[in-house]
């Protein structure tokens, strides 16, 4: 059926693919109509895709250094862009943005803002250059361009510590997807979504990762835009969501002010009786709610951020050109866009599916009772999703008494609607996909960094292709289960450590990264204390703001990348100035970077 | 001036600009919430703080790279420093 190589057949590969996925919902649903339990078709989701990425994982195998570390750097612009965009878009943006968007209104869409500019920075400061350099990793880029074992351990360090903190929140979110859709106890779906990310990386590393991700991608883009497209046009909001949802968040305001948003408070000890993690409408949806500072440095934090996360970075050295690195970073934010889009949609709908009372599913202003004894409601109830109770005691549900779960705006949305049950079996895999692809693109970049940069470039530079493969793999095996069984102590929420993993890059890394290409005089002494007093100070005012402390220009335990950031450039440029300059040898490498033809700084295998 | 330094200078100066448009689009728009709320200047209807954040300051951010690759590959063009096929 198909000839030639396989990059060569790449439209023709995916394209079979998209179509028989889309076979398969079908198939899903005709098997619905005849009367297939909504809890197998959940299974039968989740474990029709996970095999397909697992059968991906393991045709993509390989004993070839480059194949294993940047997938034999020939993924074609577009379909990085895909494989970066599922690399990306994590368990979170999947799952809990739309809850955001809904809950928090303009304040929390600063993450939007900085999800998406960020890849401005990426594009135009370093992942061209990157590139050029022709690294593994990117503690091998700062190794190579400051010299010295003590700069490549100090962005090992960084480097982990980040992703560390983020992986955790991605093998949380696959073992919450893989409980729910296949009803199993949590502490065992963690293991078994872990068990899934391993198949997908632990054969051909990079290059599988990349062939799984493109597939993640269309399996998460479906299963987000399927049920926001069907929803808008069930309610009859618009045939084309995006744009024409003006009326709708016209109307969500209106209502908003006659529910008496904001004016009717809830005691504490009412507040008590809510499960923990639900949360009521207590900001109003679209109008501006936060102070500019507090938008502007979240959404600067988020960007910076997104500029100095190895797992994003590391795709760019997969592609075959400077060139095509830097169009890739398009593409990426291309498909990105087609999703963040979406989720400030979703959250319309689904707010004012709830509290419209001309339609049939709004809840707020009906009796109590009769929201109690909807299907729905009692289902997410029971998944502790969400929850009714009347304080005030005069029998109908007002705007203040409704709580809901961030989750459930896209997990319990497409069943308020009236959708067929197969769309939440849709979303589940689309859920599973977002969390597995980031956590791979995560797990990969630790694994890789030690591996490559810890043990053959500092502890045993002459091991063997074979043995550098072999603990390759044994990290990647320890490092997957080190964060599931971090994952399966639930210490914090999903959305909450993702945010931190921004800061904790953004502080020891974005300096030493861009003025390794922008400044000549940069040095290995300067780039140490810059990532080394970074991390630590930003980790200081973290600890001491979560400990009570004041904190100060209104910078927050979300936004302590700021102060970390601060801290590196100007430690950065103090101590390079105090010290002696680079050699011409490094000056020259600098320069050969800057220009995009010629041969790599490094070797091919290196 | 050498050619790898006018290669660069240019080079810079690209950055610069984009980096100006994405300071305004991502920062700059953004310390006036309150007043592109009240703006009557509504795309597809929509408040024009809320259409910001929720889809015009992202697709800007999609066209700026592509410009931005645009314009860079043709800086690399000028000089001679495209890369050949196979690289």
């Amino acid at each position: 059926m198909i000839k030639g190589k396989f990059i060569d057949n790449l439209p023709k590969v995916y394209g079979i693919y998209t179509g028989g996925f889309l076979a398969f919902i079908i198939l899903m649903a005709i098997a619905e109509s005849a009367g297939m339990s909504a809890k197998l078709i959940g299974i039968f989701f989740v474990a029709f895709t996970v095999g397909i990425y697992a059968l991906i994982g393991y045709l993509s195998r390989t004993l070839q250094l480059d194949a294993y570390y940047v997938a034999g750097r020939q993924v074609p612009t577009v379909f990085n862009g895909m494989a970066t965009a599922a690399d990306w878009m994590s368990g979170a943006s999947f799952v809990a943005m739309a809850g955001g968007i809904y809950f928090k209104g303009y304040g929390y869409m600063a993450l939007l803002v900085g999800w998406t500019g960020g890849y401005v920075l990426v594009a135009s400061l370093l992942a061209p250059y990157l590139r050029k350099f022709g690294c593994y990793t990117v503690p091998d880029f700062i190794g190579t361009r400051y010299g010295g074992n003590l700069a490549r351990v100090c962005a090992v360090i960084v480097l982990t510590v980040a992703s560390f903190t983020y992986v955790t929140a991605q093998i949380n979110a696959t073992g919450t997807i893989a409980s729910v859709a296949l009803d199993i106890p949590f502490g065992i779906a963690v293991y078994i979504g872990l068990a899934s990310i391993l198949i997908c990386s632990m054969l051909g590393g990079m290059r599988a990762v990349t062939w799984t991700q493109v597939a993640q991608y269309i399996v998460l883009i479906i299963a987000y835009l399927i049920p926001v497209f069907w929803i808008s046009n069930k309610m009859g909001a618009g045939f084309f969501p995006h744009f024409m949802l003006a009326d709708e968040v016209a109307r969500i305001a209106e209502l908003e002010s006659q529910f008496g948003l904001g004016t009717v408070k809830n005691s504490a000890a009412d507040l008590a009786t809510v499960p923990k993690g639900l949360a009521g409408i207590t900001k109003a949806h679209s109008s501006v709610n936060a102070t500019p500072w507090a938008f502007i440095s979240l959404a600067v934090c988020m960007m910076a951020g997104t500029a100095s996360l190895p797992h994003v970075m590391m795709r760019y050295f997969t592609t075959p050109s400077v060139k095509s690195a830097r169009r890739s970073v398009g593409w990426s934010l291309f498909f990105i866009f087609l999703l963040y889009s979406s989720a400030p949609m979703l959250a319309t709908l689904s707010k004012l599916s709830l509290m419209d009372p001309n339609l049939a599913t709004g809840i707020i202003g009906k009796s109590i009772s009769e929201v109690q004894a909807l299907d729905w409601y009692q289902n997410w109830n029971q998944a502790n999703l969400m929850f009714v109770s009347d304080f005030n005691g005069n029998g109908t549900l007002d705007l203040n008494e409704f709580f809901m779960g961030g989750k459930a705006v896209v997990l319990a949305t497409p069943e308020i609607a009236g959708l067929p049950y197969v769309i939440s079996g849709l979303v589940a895999a689309g859920g599973m996909a977002a969390a597995m692809s980031t956590a791979d693109g995560l797990v990969l970049a630790i694994a890789n960094a030690l591996s490559h940069d810890l043990y053959y470039k500092i502890i045993d530079p002459k091991a063997e292709t074979a043995k550098r493969l072999i603990v390759a793999r044994v990290l990647l095996f320890i490092i997957g289960f080190a964060g599931a069984s971090i994952a399966a102590l639930e210490i914090q929420g999903i959305l909450g450590s993702v945010i931190w993993a921004f800061d904790f890059a953004m502080s020891g890394l974005f300096f030493p990264l861009v003025l390794g290409v922008w400044w000549k005089r940069a040095n290995a002494q300067g780039a140490v204390a810059g990532m080394m007093l970074g991390l630590i100070s930003g980790t200081a005012y973290l600890i001491w703001v979560r400990n009570g402390g004041a904190g100060f220009w209104g910078i927050t335990q979300l936004t302590f990348g700021i102060i970390g950031s601060l801290v590196s450039l100007v430690s950065m440029v103090v101590v390079s100035l105090m010290t002696k300059a680079p050699d011409a040898a490094t000056q020259r490498m600098v320069d050969e970077v800057r220009i995009p033809s010629g041969r790599t700084v490094l070797g091919k295998q290196h | 001036m050498s050619k790898q330094a006018k290669h660069w200078e240019k080079t810079r100066g690209l950055l610069f600009i984009t980096l100006a448009i994405w300071f305004v689009f991502s920062i700059g728009i953004f310390f006036f919430g309150a007043e592109m709320e009240a703006s009557s200047f509504r795309p597809l209807g929509y408040p024009l703080s809320y259409y910001m954040t929720c889809q015009g300051s992202l697709g800007i951010f999609v066209i700026l790279i592509f410009w931005f690759a645009n314009r860079q590959e043709k800086i690399d063009e000028e000089f001679g420093y495209t890369e050949r096929e196979g690289d």
